[in-house]
């Protein structure tokens, strides 16, 4: 019997000590781990940024892995992944278990701001470096965290841009109303959007939200009619978003430029016609979005990865569909990622921290670079991208029109021209 | 001052369609001493019926309304001998649970079939300039027929036998049958009009926003509000009703924010229950 438990023991030594040659010292690939959304109502988003994220493994993969100077060779990338069930309560369970069993190196946070701002909470107990993408939120980065990094412009700046555009187009132009769904993020936006406004000058002549599933905008028109502003800037959600375009066409508003929330960034916007004509829309990214060498030369700043070309081309060549700015924020989580293992030439979280903090260049998705004070790890360095709807040979396309540098066409201003 | 001039038109032209959307409840409330839970659930089909013929069948929603009268008729006729023929005469509550509960299998299934996507009819009519405000031409058509079909009830309700009939089985229903009127036919074909219009009503709001199986709920809060203002029983005085909450949301919005509107709908709706319930254009 005594004998037994002996053997017992030794063979338990035996392979605790092979486990631990295994994790600390024969290091052979790097984990990533992070939760994607199969099922529930974040399905559609989650699947793009997954999709983005599986392609940069086989790019880098491809390279042999990401060089680590510490070991001196190059390390493969391996994806660990649950589904979240579009949950918050299975993120956090998850991602413990993706530390703690799995070994995970670094964490990619899940896709939207509820859900990445639980596993936050996570990946700041165990001191984990996370990449957030799809989480727009500002408040997740005023927690005092300093693990996690956001790639995505945050909401504070979502709709600053449509003022410099304006700004820069005419500087004359200094009316703005602000008209915005009764949500938390288009509240965050619109009231970032308003300190701005008033901040660069600008006559706030109309701030006011209206309900969710608002179909019928007339006052606001009326109060449009009456106000008369150059730019009337806010939208919230899809349906919202296009009825309030389309109103604003039918009754032939005199403005000049008219910028909203998702709605127009959306393909299917085109379907009400004209009245989708010369309206503007942050995004993320665009597929037209022309961040190349050259802008990072421009800018006297680095240039890391792939060309937005070669982007668009092998996605769509592997999932059949352009990739939208949720595939793109996961590619670009992955090149982050590898860029800052290459500089720390580290796997440790602190070195590679370092490198975070350090980083300031430039992708096919834009400038990266992380807030390093109060906010930390929020998205600096990244511009949203300014599209509008134009007419192209009879037909409605998207163009990618601010910021300079990345434009794919010229900004037509002002919107009201189509009714001339 | 532009601001001011669209904001009358707008509310001229909103509140004809209110008007419109109200006649059908204030006719039965005012005819049958129903109040009608399942007006807004109607007011939804009429959006859809008006939906399908345009995408299915590529009728424009100002032609479909006349067949959409018709189905709303017949539709109505046959709620009534399943849902309110039985307990017609019961106390009020039990009209009000039949009714509520005629809207939630509507609804139920409406969401269940359609889901609560919105939906829109795209019929592109484009927009004329009136006194320097440029307006949909199909939100005037829609002004335009709402008054049409009050002119046409109040035609139908004073000057043929039928109408007459209604307004007798209205007033008094045992004297109306002592004279030989079919109470129970009228009633069924007041209930079948009253749906009729509320299905019209429907049809003429989805030409001009978009709309989903759950949108009939804000018109028959609306026609509420109307029914009391302008009075039960008459379709003039629910039209005049329509057009004083149009005005006022219009009007007001410009100088409160948008949100306080629906508040200051219902101070109004309270007041005049307190202060003069009969409605402020009594035609009885």
């Amino acid at each position: 019997m005594k004998r037994g438990i002996f053997i017992w023991v030794i063979l338990g030594f035996f392979f605790l000590s092979f486990g631990f040659t295994q994790v600390g010292f024969a290091k052979n690939k790097i984990i990533i781990g992070f939760t994607v959304s199969q099922t529930g109502k974040l399905n559609a988003e989650s699947k793009e940024q997954f999709n983005g994220l599986s392609l940069w493994k086989s790019y880098v993969n491809k390279q042999g892995g990401i060089y680590v100077k510490e070991l001196h060779k190059r390390l493969p990338v391996e994806f660990k992944y649950y589904d979240d069930e579009s949950s918050k309560d299975r993120v956090q369970q998850l991602y413990v278990r993706l530390i703690t069993q799995d070994h995970a190196d670094f964490l990619i946070s899940p896709y939207s701001s509820g859900l990445t701002a639980s596993a936050a909470i996570i990946a700041e107990q165990y001191e984990k470096i996370m990449l957030a993408i799809g989480a727009a939120s500002d408040s997740i980065f005023s927690k005092g965290y300093t693990h996690t990094f956001q790639i995505y412009t945050p909401a504070s700046r979502y709709l600053t841009g449509a003022l410099d555009l304006l700004k820069a187009q005419d500087p004359g132009a200094k009316k703005v109303a602000i008209i915005f769904e009764q949500s938390n993020f288009a509240k965050a936006v619109a009231t970032a959007a308003k300190n701005y406004a008033e901040k660069h000058g600008f006559k706030l002549v109309l701030f006011e939200s209206y309900a969710k599933g608002t179909t019928d905008f007339t006052s606001f028109l009326n109060k449009i009619a009456e106000k008369k502003p150059d730019a009337v800037i806010g939208g919230g959600h899809f349906s919202d978003g296009e009825t309030f375009a389309k109103q604003l066409f039918e009754q032939k508003m005199r403005i000049k430029l008219v910028s909203l929330l998702v709605a127009p960034a959306v393909p299917k916007f085109a379907e009400i016609g004209k009245a989708a004509l010369y309206v503007t829309a942050p995004s993320q990214w665009e597929p037209k979005a022309q961040f190349t060498q050259n802008t990072a030369k421009k800018l006297g700043l680095p240039w890391f990865g792939v060309s937005a070309n070669w982007f668009v081309k092998n996605y769509s060549k592997l999932y059949g569909e352009t990739p939208g700015y949720h595939a793109a924020g996961g590619f670009v989580a992955g090149l982050v990622i590898q860029k800052a293992i290459e500089d720390a030439g580290s796997l440790k979280s602190n070195k590679v921290k370092k490198a975070l903090e350090a980083m300031d260049l430039m992708t096919f998705y834009g400038r990266i670079k992380f807030d390093k004070g109060k906010y930390y790890g929020r998205q600096l360095g990244h511009e949203m991208v300014y599209l509008q709807w134009q007419n192209k040979g009879g037909k409605l396309v998207k163009q990618v029109i601010w910021p300079k540098g990345a434009e794919s066409a010229k900004f037509i201003y002002p919107y009201y021209k189509k009714f001339k | 001052m532009e601001g001011w001039l669209a904001a009358i038109i707008n509310g001229i032209l909103l509140g004809l369609v209110y008007g419109l959307a109200a006649i059908g409840l204030n006719l039965i409330w005012g005819v049958m001493n129903v109040i009608n839970l399942s007006h807004g659930a109607f007011i939804a089909l009429g959006m859809f019926c008006a939906y399908f013929l345009f995408h299915l069948a590529g009728i424009n929603p100002f032609f479909a309304m006349i067949l959409i009268l018709i189905i709303g008729i017949l539709l109505g006729m046959i709620s009534y001998f399943i849902v309110l023929h039985r307990v017609l005469d019961a106390p009020e509550l039990s009209t009000l649970l039949s009714t509520y509960s005629l809207s939630l299998i509507i609804i139920g299934l409406g969401t269940f079939i359609f889901t609560t996507n919105p939906r829109a009819i795209d019929i592109g009519l484009g927009s004329i300039k009136i006194l320097g405000i440029y307006l949909p031409i199909s939100k005037i058509l829609t002004g335009l027929f709402s008054v049409l079909f009050t002119l046409l009830l109040y035609v139908f309700l004073y000057k043929t036998w039928t109408g007459k009939a209604i307004r007798a089985v209205s007033i008094n229903r045992s004297a109306a049958e002592f004279m030989g009127v079919n109470s129970t036919f009228i009633l069924s074909l007041s209930f079948g009009i009253g749906i009729g219009l509320a299905m019209v009503a429907g049809c003429l709001i989805a030409a001009i926003f978009p709309f989903t199986i759950l949108s009939g709920a804000v018109y028959e809060l609306k026609s509420f509000v109307i029914c009391v203002l302008g009075g039960l029983g008459s379709p003039i005085g629910a039209l005049i009703g329509g057009l004083i909450l149009g005005l006022l949301e219009n009007l007001f919005a410009l100088k409160i924010p948008v949100g306080y509107i629906p508040f200051i709908e219902f101070v109004i709706l309270v007041i005049i229950l307190l202060v003069k319930p009969t409605g402020l254009i009594t035609k009885r």
